[in-house]
């Protein structure tokens, strides 16, 4: 009886997550497809609901009624095993999210490494839906994506390195509580541009979407898949467009902390001040879609290896190099 | 205590299954992931036994980056279907016997290895002094890695740095006669070298391509 009150309290606080989570994705996929129109001088979706808020609703509702094909020559287990592993993946690793001091489901100590290990799993929903697929455009785009997403896990790496020498723990928490000085785009400016630009490639966002290219690869690896299944893949890149989003104010906006200790910034509750941060880093995100072109793939993997890596591995040996002359090192 | 059985028990027979599935199922690709599967398991059980550090960075490590690896080759070098029959008398491949006794060795060497084993013998007394009872399994590697070990270390990361330059040295090749981009003369180029305003002359024209 205990186990089974134990296990429902727990499904009670991941639903208290998780459903805020996917709401949020569909009402981030209508900001993203208003914001793309407002550049372009477009409406954009602006019929279904108040200002067109409830379009992704419409949307969803049609894949589901949509019908599911699976190609013939297709491996089939793998085939829908890759749109559930792309969304699972998305969505575990808000788990360590933290939106306020106490208002955080799994407070581990490595969140940071958890964090990262899911991200750089979330490579194979890609590389399985391609291979399963069995076709040309979706095989061809799975490997671009899967090389290019390994890519840049590393600079990625490198630079939560960076902010990790700056907190010394590798517990969400702790790297927020850690900016309560000074947040680390400040001190850390540099590696914050690098960073967003790498998580612009690692979540296959343009100008660094070459994995659907449209122009050359129909649609790259989501080629074949159609209704629930596409809807899944597509659920899963928005909660990962959010969750590197949600990451980067962690690191360096100083999640869930008001930019001031004025009483009025005070007054408004600390997860409102995460959800605002990451609300700003999406409309960059979305500006950018529109904006700028696309990469050409030898130019991205260029940018990945011979300069973002080389520079954040450079600003490592500089920032540990001020902390530990200035005796800023953190103890523990 | 019940549920933390159930869970290892549970962990521990799809590691095991996993790893059996892999050197059974006849699509390469499938032995991939079942070997995905099988790290993923196994650094659910380091997790489970407290040593959160070790599972999450065979997650990073393994799965993230070396099996990606694998599937790429198995994928591009396109050896799906695989012909060989376990211990079929009609096409039974040679190849299974020195695999048999080449895994053989190497089981033997690492229960000799792990009978044998021992830690650096200052390292216990050093370790429980410095052991403060509030400090998370990452801060205690790495303040054992970094001090006690830290010249093992150095050398392991040397010996991958010479792997890695003996990689690129043996893949690089330079091809002649292949057109190359050079950036830095692409974006320093400048209006007047590019483009050319000429007045044009009724019935005369002009010459392009000087």
């Amino acid at each position: 009886m205990e186990y089974i009150n134990l296990l429902f309290s727990e499904i009670y606080k991941i639903l208290y997550v998780l459903i805020p989570v996917l709401v949020s994705v569909a009402m981030i996929v209508w900001l993203d497809r208003r914001i793309w129109a407002f550049v372009q001088k477009r409406r954009g979706p602006n019929v279904v609901g108040p200002f067109g808020l409830f379009q992704t609703l419409a949307d969803a509702l049609k894949y589901i009624f949509k019908e599911i094909i699976i190609p013939a020559s297709s491996n089939k287990i793998i085939f829908i095993l890759a749109p559930i592993v792309t969304m699972t993946l998305a969505l575990i690793a808000w788990a360590v999210i933290p939106f306020s001091e106490d208002y955080v489901l799994a407070d581990i100590n490595v969140g940071i490494l958890y964090i990262f290990a899911i991200s750089s799993l979330g490579v194979y929903g890609i590389i399985m839906g391609g291979w399963a697929s069995n076709s040309k455009y979706p095989f061809l785009g799975s490997i671009r994506s899967a090389a290019q997403m390994v890519s840049y896990e590393v600079s990625i790496g490198v630079i939560i390195i960076n902010v990790l020498l700056c907190v010394g723990s590798l517990n969400l928490s702790d790297i927020v509580l850690a900016q309560e000085k000074i947040w680390f785009v400040i001190p850390l400016f540099p590696m914050f541009v690098i960073f967003f630009i790498s998580s612009l490639a690692e979540t296959n966002r343009p100008p660094f979407d070459l994995p659907e290219a449209e122009a050359e690869l129909v649609a790259g690896y989501q080629t074949e898949y159609s209704g629930m299944m596409y809807a899944m893949f597509w659920l899963g890149e928005y909660a990962n467009i959010l969750l590197m989003c949600a990451l980067g104010s962690i690191l360096f906006l100083g999640g869930w902390l008001a930019p001031m200790d004025t009483p009025l910034f005070e007054m408004v509750p600390p997860p409102a001040w995460l959800i605002l941060k990451i609300l700003f880093l999406f409309v960059l995100f979305a500006l950018i879609k529109a904006i700028v072109p696309r990469y050409r793939y030898d130019q991205l993997m260029r940018l990945g290896w011979k300069v973002f890596l080389p520079f954040s591995l450079i600003w490592v040996v500089l920032t540990s190099g001020y902390l530990l002359y200035f005796d800023l090192l953190p103890v523990y | 205590m019940l549920a933390h059985a159930i869970f290892f028990y549970f962990f521990s027979f799809v590691a095991i299954i996993s790893a059996i599935m892999v050197t059974v199922s006849k699509n390469t690709v499938h032995s991939v992931f079942f070997l995905i599967l099988d790290f993923i398991s196994i650094s659910c059980l380091f997790i489970m036994i407290g040593a959160e550090f070790l599972g999450m960075i065979m997650l990073i490590v393994y799965v993230g980056a070396v099996a990606v690896l694998f599937l790429f080759v198995v994928m591009m070098l396109n050896v799906a279907q695989q012909k060989n029959q376990w211990f079929k008398s009609s096409d039974t491949s040679t190849h299974i016997p020195i695999g048999l006794i080449v895994s053989l060795i190497i089981f033997f060497e690492l229960i000799i290895v792990i009978g044998g084993w021992k830690y650096k013998p200052d390292i216990i007394e050093n370790f429980s002094n410095n052991l403060i009872s509030n400090s998370t399994n990452t801060h205690t590697i790495g303040s054992v890695l970094y001090t006690e070990y830290i010249h093992l270390f150095q050398i392991s990361g040397m010996i991958l740095l010479v792997a890695m330059i003996g990689a690129i040295v043996l893949t690089f090749r330079k091809r002649e006669g292949v057109k190359r981009q050079n950036y830095f003369s692409q974006i320093s180029r400048e209006k007047n070298q590019g483009v050319e305003l000429v007045e044009v002359k009724s019935n005369e024209g002009v010459k392009i391509d000087v």
